[in-house]
């Protein structure tokens, strides 16, 4: 789950990692009171979206203004806010649709000595969490990986253990940072591994990890994300949940209990298992169809999931045709197929469905399948399966 | 000859009195495994059908003998269950549950690794000897005894192998599902060295998916050390950067992890590949006749 700049920064001040005084405002008005708060004689206006790349992100709206931009007065702080909320962002991570600004934050300046950077992730090969820093800070880090990676350096911890301090003064020696930096680089490191581990993060991101003037560590900006599967843990991280930052229709399938990834082509696929569901979509694609999205209806799928299941990919203008490929184990097909008539007589289509059924009690699922009178197109096997859906789709939308 | 499971293990269940424990439980001993018991805290003294339930796994490794255990605990209790096994000696243990949080697993899989346990999982179909042993919410029919040992990050596309190479007549020797989390028990390496430490298995399956390098390690450990044919299969050739499909582990994130990169890894370690899921049966028949 993602959270925005404004909320990551909440939760850096109560574990005491350095940030700059700023407010949120959804509003100009609160924008310009904003900077009369800070006091100082510039300020930043940052928009607030679920992506990163602002700072050289545009505004449909008006392509001259950037999603990141230095003002000078409460009334350029009202000036930009009205030019920034309510309007829809573009960054190289938003996609060309972009993302709708519902609110913003109005940061203090900062004497900025040198930019590094700061990131968390979990090293899979490894098993543990690894702390990435780099010199090159303000700029996208995969480029720098790709580039120059020997300016990365890394140190992995062990949870229950944290960070160590022999393992911050590598990482000093490394970055260059000496006497008060290398004291402040020690608080801040520490503290950000372990806030990664108390709240269950997935990524933590800080670029770029500013050094002052005056050898502080600050995070200018903050991008973290937590793991799903431990929310149940931090009911107060739960809250920081933004629905409008999402796309609706895998909001509506995760409250059905559904996963759903939605994409750009004409065929729908309904699936039990990701495994098999992703094996689906390379499978149209292979026939030379476009899959329309990723749909798991998991092991345990009944008739209400599965109609639901069929209006959300329904609601999908783009879908041309639909692909339903299910491998029975726990799940019967007797099941699924009685799912699956009830779910068409209530749903109603109007477009192809091709139906590919395996596994336990598939020859008396695919009688259901034939005596209900609903026209499904039958398929024995995945290549059989795929050829039928993607010749439907090609039919339909021509028709 | 098998691996990790067969007609001699003796397996309870842990959270044998849940609605997903039960019931597969069930499954479990109708395909023939010899399921001794189960441990729910706070239950011990009952019984499950017949089977005696422990409060710990402590108490029903010394009355039952077992050396395996099958995994249903709920997600926030299901680290503690495998540490549980682990301290209770199991060599054994799969765990089936979805939805461990990633970090609870770091420490058990450091734990898992520094022993003689094996952890299969977590969120993995399980493991299975057809004809001997079935530990899993697998549906054992699809299964025949047969030569190819089959091994996989998921479930559904793991019965679809299974239900090809039965089709083709080759049948299987052992098939293990790893697991679709960023932190596994078991992985690929660990599986196809045992395969080929295996006189009864000819042919190993693959089937991989986006996300993490452990296909692009098992092609490399291949490369050097394994003289069997293999065959894989990699998932999630259409799907787009950052978006997660489904399993925890299944997202390319940073441009890593992408299927070609797997698929080229593979191929340069001479493992066929199979490009359609409707082809990895045929892929490692392909394999095997040609060696």
């Amino acid at each position: 789950m993602k959270i925005h700049e404004f909320q990551a920064k909440q939760l850096f001040r109560q574990a005491d990692i350095a940030v700059l005084p700023s407010h949120v405002a959804t509003s100009p008005a609160e924008a310009s009171a904003a900077f009369e708060k800070l006091g100082g004689s510039l300020a930043v206006v940052k928009a607030q979206i679920h992506a990163g790349g602002r700072g050289k992100g545009t505004f449909i709206e008006d392509p001259s203004q950037r999603g990141v931009q230095l003002v000078r007065s409460a009334a350029e702080a009202a000036q930009v806010a009205e030019k920034m909320l309510g309007n829809t962002l573009v960054t190289i991570q938003t996609g060309p649709e972009g993302k709708k600004v519902n609110q913003l934050i109005v940061e203090a300046g900062c004497d900025i000595a040198r930019e590094l950077y700061l990131g968390i992730v979990l090293d899979r090969a490894a098993s543990l969490p690894v702390l990435m820093v780099s010199t090159e800070g303000g700029v996208e880090i995969e480029k720098v990986a790709e580039e120059t990676p020997e300016l990365i350096f890394k140190e992995h911890f062990e949870p229950g253990l944290g960070l160590q301090a022999f393992q911050v003064r590598k990482l000093c020696k490394k970055l260059g940072l000496t006497g008060d930096a290398a004291k402040s680089a020690h608080r801040f490191m520490t503290a950000m591994c372990q806030l990664f581990v108390q709240t269950d993060c997935a990524i933590v991101e800080i670029n770029p990890l500013v050094v002052t003037g005056g050898g502080q560590l600050i995070a200018l900006d903050a991008k973290v994300s937590f793991d799903e599967n431990a929310l149940f843990r931090h009911a107060d991280i739960k809250e920081f949940r933004d629905l409008s930052e999402e796309e609706p229709s895998e909001v509506r399938a995760g409250n059905a209990g559904l996963s759903y990834v939605k994409l750009e082509g004409n065929i729908a696929c309904l699936v039990n298992g990701a495994g098999l569901a992703m094996s689906t979509m390379d499978i149209i694609k292979y026939h030379g169809g476009q899959p329309a999205n990723f749909l798991d209806v998991g092991g345990g799928a009944n008739a209400a999931q599965v109609s639901e299941a069929f209006r959300i990919i329904l609601d999908d203008k783009n879908v041309q045709a639909v692909l339903v490929n299910i491998f029975g184990g726990i799940m019967q097909c007797t099941t699924i197929a009685k799912a699956l008539v009830e779910a068409y007589q209530n749903v109603g289509f109007n477009v192809p469905l091709v139906v590919r059924l395996e596994g336990t009690e598939v020859e008396e699922g695919k009688k259901i399948l034939r005596e209900s009178g609903v026209a499904i197109v039958t398929a024995d096997g995945l290549t059989d399966a795929a050829q039928k859906v993607v010749a439907a789709a090609a039919a339909h939308s021509k028709a | 000859m098998s691996i990790y499971v067969d007609k001699n293990t003796r397996v309870i269940c842990q959270g044998i009195t849940g609605k997903s424990g039960s019931f597969h439980t069930k499954g479990c001993r109708d395909y023939g495994t010899q399921m001794v018991g189960g441990v729910t805290p706070g239950k011990g003294g009952t019984d499950f059908e017949g089977m005696p339930i422990f409060d710990t796994v402590e108490e029903a490794v010394k009355e039952t003998g077992a050396n395996a255990t099958m995994i249903f605990v709920p997600p926030p209790f299901t680290a503690d269950a495998i540490l549980e096994a682990l301290d209770a000696g199991i060599p054994t243990i799969v765990a089936i549950t979805e939805g461990v949080p990633v970090l609870d697993m770091v420490p058990v899989y450091r734990k898992i690794r520094a022993s003689k346990s094996v952890l299969i999982g977590p969120n993995c179909p399980g493991v299975i000897t057809p004809g001997e042993c079935k530990i899993g919410i697998m549906p054992g029919y699809i299964h025949k005894r047969g030569k190819v040992g089959i091994v996989s990050r998921s479930g559904t596309l793991t019965y679809e192998a299974v239900w090809q190479t039965t089709q083709l007549g080759l049948g299987q020797t052992t098939c293990v599902g790893l697991g679709g989390d960023p932190i596994v028990g078991t992985s690929f390496i660990d599986v196809i060295g045992r395969f080929q430490n295996d006189p009864e298995t000819e042919g190993i399956l693959m089937m991989g998916e986006i996300g993490g390098s452990a296909e692009e390690e098992a092609a490399a450990f291949i490369k050097q050390h394994v003289t069997k044919p293999v065959a894989a299969f990699i998932a999630g050739r259409t799907a787009p950067p950052g978006k997660r499909m489904g399993h925890a582990g299944a997202i390319i994130s940073g441009g890593k992890g992408t299927a070609e990169d797997k698929i080229a890894a593979l191929r340069d370690a001479g493992i066929e590949i199979a490009e359609s899921p409707a082809d990895m049966g045929t892929a490692i028949q392909r394999a095997m006749s040609r060696s």
